[in-house]
């Protein structure tokens, strides 16, 4: 299992964010059902926290992989649960798809295409880093 | 908390030597599996996937033949077992290869902790002299970390709302920016988003905490009425968790006794001092 012969494309990890519903839910099966029937090759992590707060060598053989389009949530957390864990992320070549912010048609299509937009925050993150795209309002936050 | 553990990766294989199977049984199989707490790699050659590691696997297939044999030996750390792919069997599969392999069980704790921006962080200790949960450290380096993340009191984010620079995250919180979500500069001056307990209740509230305690302490050694004390206790941590905002009152009520408190509070200053002091200082001490 490796990047060999894929061209540069960027591996796909999707967070399913087990222990608690600040992603929202209709989000992120629709986002698991478009990585599942496109037939693409994917790493799915039930928690990205958790797997953070345990150091799980896990997230060191993600960061490892190469370019890397990560669904999950704000890139500012992508980017320091990584670091955390020890395994930090190569900002030139991540792009965090966001999966709190944006909606389901948007999310899957960011995260299938071979484009790369790479987008960890570097230095302190302000307004102007917040994502422009259509924003889908989270039932499970008040 | 256990560091650096190898939990158990489980494979998708659809490739040769199996026969590839339909979205929807994908689908299920995986998230069958991510509800069970198993991370999940679905392996393919269009797409790179994280590369193998020492970590156990079990690769998941319908087998065109016999299911193939198990693979490694536990002394090299590389275990490999193999069963047929079906959603609805995937995940009691995965939990049978897990205790064979003795990988370990994720998801025993609810995982709500801090992050530290260290973009943002100025190791200025401010949370390490408020957390009274013993969650903050400092490295070698004397820079802040998160030591103990499972001390953190699951759903409040009191330390993000004293840090000056709002550079503690918790992903799991409602609302920007403690979640991640991009800081602006009325974030870091708004009311909202700075709990200061002691300015709300007009004073130190651990000072507040251990008055409250003395009185007590003094009507209670005529009156003897254990009863009396702690609804004292609790009507002074009520009137806290109402101006605290979001931070939960299960977090408050189970804070330690005021005298406690106070002893917490001062070893917390000193080690945030020790952090912050010049290394000759700090070595002489």
């Amino acid at each position: 299992m490796s990047a060999n012969g894929t061209g540069g494309a960027p591996a796909i990890v999707y967070c399913h964010c087990k222990y608690a519903q600040v992603l929202p839910v209709a989000t992120k099966e629709a986002v698991l059902r478009a990585l599942c029937d496109s037939g693409l090759p994917f790493e799915a992590v039930p928690d990205l926290c958790e797997a953070s707060a345990r150091r799980d060598d896990a997230l060191k053989r993600l960061a490892s992989a190469g370019p890397l389009k990560i669904a999950a949530c704000y890139p500012r957390a992508v980017k320091w649960l990584f670091a955390a864990a020890g395994a930090p992320l190569d900002a030139a070549t991540t792009e965090v798809v966001n999966l709190r912010t944006l909606s389901p048609e948007p999310a899957a299509g960011a995260l299938l295409s071979t484009a790369l937009e790479a987008n960890l925050p570097a230095g302190k993150v302000t307004v102007a880093d917040a994502p422009k795209a259509v924003v889908a309002p989270n039932p499970n936050e008040s | 908390m256990a560091l650096s553990e190898r939990t158990l990766r489980v494979v998708v294989y659809e490739g040769p030597g199996a026969i590839p199977v339909g979205a929807a049984e994908r689908y299920a199989a995986v998230s069958a599996l991510l509800e069970r707490g198993f991370g999940v790699t679905r392996a393919g050659s269009e797409r790179p996937v994280a590369p193998a590691d020492a970590s156990p696997m079990l690769v998941l297939g319908r087998w065109d033949g016999a299911t193939p044999e198990p693979t490694g030996d536990p002394a090299d750390g590389v275990l490999t077992r193999w069963a047929t792919l079906d959603p609805a069997t995937a995940g009691d599969a995965a939990e049978r290869a897990r205790a064979e392999m003795g990988a370990p069980v994720p998801g025993a704790w609810k995982p709500w902790f801090p992050v530290i921006d260290y973009d943002r962080c100025t190791n200025c200790m401010q949370c390490l002299s408020f957390c009274l949960f013993g969650v903050y450290g400092v490295d070698a380096e004397r820079r802040i970390q998160v030591q103990n993340n499972d001390q953190c009191k699951t759903q409040c984010p009191a330390c993000s709302r004293v840090c000056p620079e709002a550079a503690i995250m918790f992903p799991k919180y409602k609302s920007g920016p403690i979640n991640g979500d991009a800081v602006s500069e009325s974030d870091l001056g708004r009311e909202k988003m700075k709990i200061d307990i002691s300015a709300l209740l007009g004073g130190d509230v651990y000072a507040m905490l251990r008055t409250r305690s003395e009185r007590a302490q003094s009507r209670f050694s005529k009156e003897r009425d254990s009863d009396k004390a702690l609804a004292e206790r609790q009507k002074c941590l009520a009137k806290l968790a109402a101006l605290a905002g979001d931070i939960p009152p299960e977090v408050l009520m189970s804070l330690p006794s005021p005298e406690e408190i106070a002893r917490k509070a001062t070893e917390a200053a000193a080690r945030a001092k020790a952090a912050l002091a010049p290394e000759t200082t700090a070595t002489a001490n």
